[in-house]
């Protein structure tokens, strides 16, 4: 697979490690009252889809950078590539 | 039909023309006591003792596509019982012990062959914590012994002993562990099911559940609706998709998982070998092909193929420790969908909706589990209590802090 990094162009997927599904940028509140049950789904439960998923990937022997690859998993093909800092300045803005 | 000697015999004087199909090809009924989906090794070997242990009647199994067409026909056929946890080491210690009477107790010839299987070392730490592994074993009731770099190189004189990096330390060798020819476990255990009255459906997807007030009451299917009064989900890799239809999220994420066949080879190979640096495993099939694998591409996936990047790091690392295989050449390469789960151990339990129990999350070990699996899920069906040497593999075992985590790994399912 070819990863297409926003700023160093398409690079083999043997210089990233893989983290696994995006959602987990989304840290659930400490404060929560139900923090316990929260983090549990966090950590452990995952939707897991056949198609697209969107995950994180780590440039390990690149630039270092985390991003958010938009990928299906019935045919490994990527349609988006954004850092993940985007993604989640975005989503600050949102807030 | 009883299959033995005789009967082949007998049958090569009729010219061959008296043999039966092994199971029948039944249209469902409007409803059992049991639904099974997934007609794979561990969905076949459930029913069959469901039939034939626990006494229960009306089971069928629901298959998407033909028997035997998953995992249980991918898989690289090493059966093991080398697990260190307490939660773990009892159950793989009941499959080998199944496995060992399996051919005589299904009557089919599935080729299990105790040829034994060897964990190289290759560091003072990894001898230490082999030795420690084998002790575990060996107080489960498994066979465990640990060879000095002497007593590895009478088993396998061609490995590379003196590499620079990794030199061999030693190995631990567990002479119960071998092989199975992975087809005939599938056939043998449907030929059995079907023999016991089991109607295994083939052709048939499970598309829904029918389920009211928290009771599960039926699966919609591509062949019409079917009633049940317990439903059993065994679909490995497709574990997630099909309880997702329930509106449940599963601890597993979907990887895909590569292995590979050299061309046909004099024997050369006595057992399994496993590297304890990379990860790399090799067998030599009864074709003369040796049969290695190693480890999962790591990205989720639900393709059954994997990318090029896996295949050059598996024949590096196997050609490192094995230098003659750099010589030979790879005749096909495939890959499987394993349900990794987020501590590497599986699921033999009820779920938070009456009458529907789940058993997935394998991993890339399910294979070796079939004979247990099928007893300890059955035994669940059956009585609604968890068999004694299941009762840790529980679903919200990450809630109670209970994981089962042999890697050491956490809930990262592509390092397990």
């Amino acid at each position: 697979m070819i990863i297409n990094h926003p700023l160093l162009g398409p690079r083999d997927s043997q210089e990233f490690s893989y983290l696994g599904d995006a959602s987990l940028l989304d840290r659930p509140d400490w404060h929560d009252v139900s923090a316990l049950q929260k983090f549990h789904d966090y950590l452990y439960l995952r939707d897991n889809p056949a198609g697209e998923h969107r995950e994180l990937w780590y440039h390990e022997a690149g630039d270092r950078s985390w991003l958010v690859v938009t990928r299906n998993t019935l045919t490994h093909e990527i349609s988006k590539v954004e850092l993940a800092q985007d993604v989640a300045d975005r989503k600050d803005h949102k807030k | 039909m009883r299959y033995s000697g005789f009967r082949v015999i007998k049958e090569a004087f009729g010219g061959h023309k008296g043999w039966k199909p092994a199971w029948r090809d039944p249209s469902p009924q409007k409803d059992y006591d049991f639904v099974i989906i997934g007609g794979g090794g561990h969905g076949l070997a459930t029913a069959y003792y469901l039939a034939k242990e626990f006494g229960e009647s009306r089971i069928a199994v629901l298959e998407k596509g033909w028997i035997g067409s998953g995992n249980v026909g991918r898989n690289t056929t090493m059966i093991r019982s080398n697990y260190l946890l307490d939660g773990n080491e009892p159950f793989y210690e009941m499959s080998l012990k199944l496995w060992e009477g399996l051919e005589q107790d299904f009557n089919f010839n599935a080729m299990v062959s105790q040829r034994g299987l060897l964990n190289l070392l290759h560091s003072d730490s990894q001898v230490d914590a082999a030795r420690r592994r084998g002790n575990a074993m060996i107080l489960n009731g498994s066979d465990a012994e640990l060879l000095t770099p002497e007593g590895v190189r009478k088993l396998y004189p061609f490995l590379d002993f003196e590499n620079q990096r990794f030199p061999i330390y030693g190995g631990l060798l567990h002479r119960r562990g071998g092989t199975v020819r992975h087809d005939a476990v599938a056939w043998g255990y449907a030929r059995g099911a079907d023999q016991r009255g089991v109607d295994i459906i083939q052709n048939c997807e499970v598309t829904g559940f029918k389920i009211e007030n928290g009771k599960v009451l039926g699966v919609e299917t591509s062949r019409g609706y079917i009633g049940a009064r317990k439903v059993g989900c065994v679909v490995a890799g497709s574990s997630s998709r099909v309880m997702q239809m329930t509106g449940m999220r599963l601890p597993i994420e979907s990887h895909v998982l590569q292995a590979f066949v050299s061309e046909g080879l004099k024997p050369v190979l006595p057992g399994v070998i496993t590297f304890g640096v990379g990860h790399f495993y090799a067998t030599q099939s009864d074709k003369g092909g040796l049969v290695f694998g190693g480890d999962l591409d790591g990205y989720n996936s639900y393709a059954q193929r994997g990318n090029l990047p896996i295949v050059e790091h598996v024949a590096a690392i196997g050609a490192s420790l094995f230098p003659a295989l750099s010589r030979v050449r790879m005749l096909r390469s495939w890959g499987g969908i394993m349900d990794m789960s987020m501590d590497g151990s599986p699921f033999i339990d009820r779920t938070p909706i009456d009458g529907l129990y789940f058993n997935g999350g394998w991993c890339y070990g399910g294979f070796k589990a079939t004979p247990a699996s099928g007893m300890c899920f059955a035994h669940l069906l059956s009585t609604g209590r968890p068999h004694a040497n299941a009762q840790a593999y529980r679903l919200d075992r990450f809630m109670s802090g209970r994981m089962i985590d042999e890697a050491g790994q956490g809930a990262q399912p592509n390092l397990h």
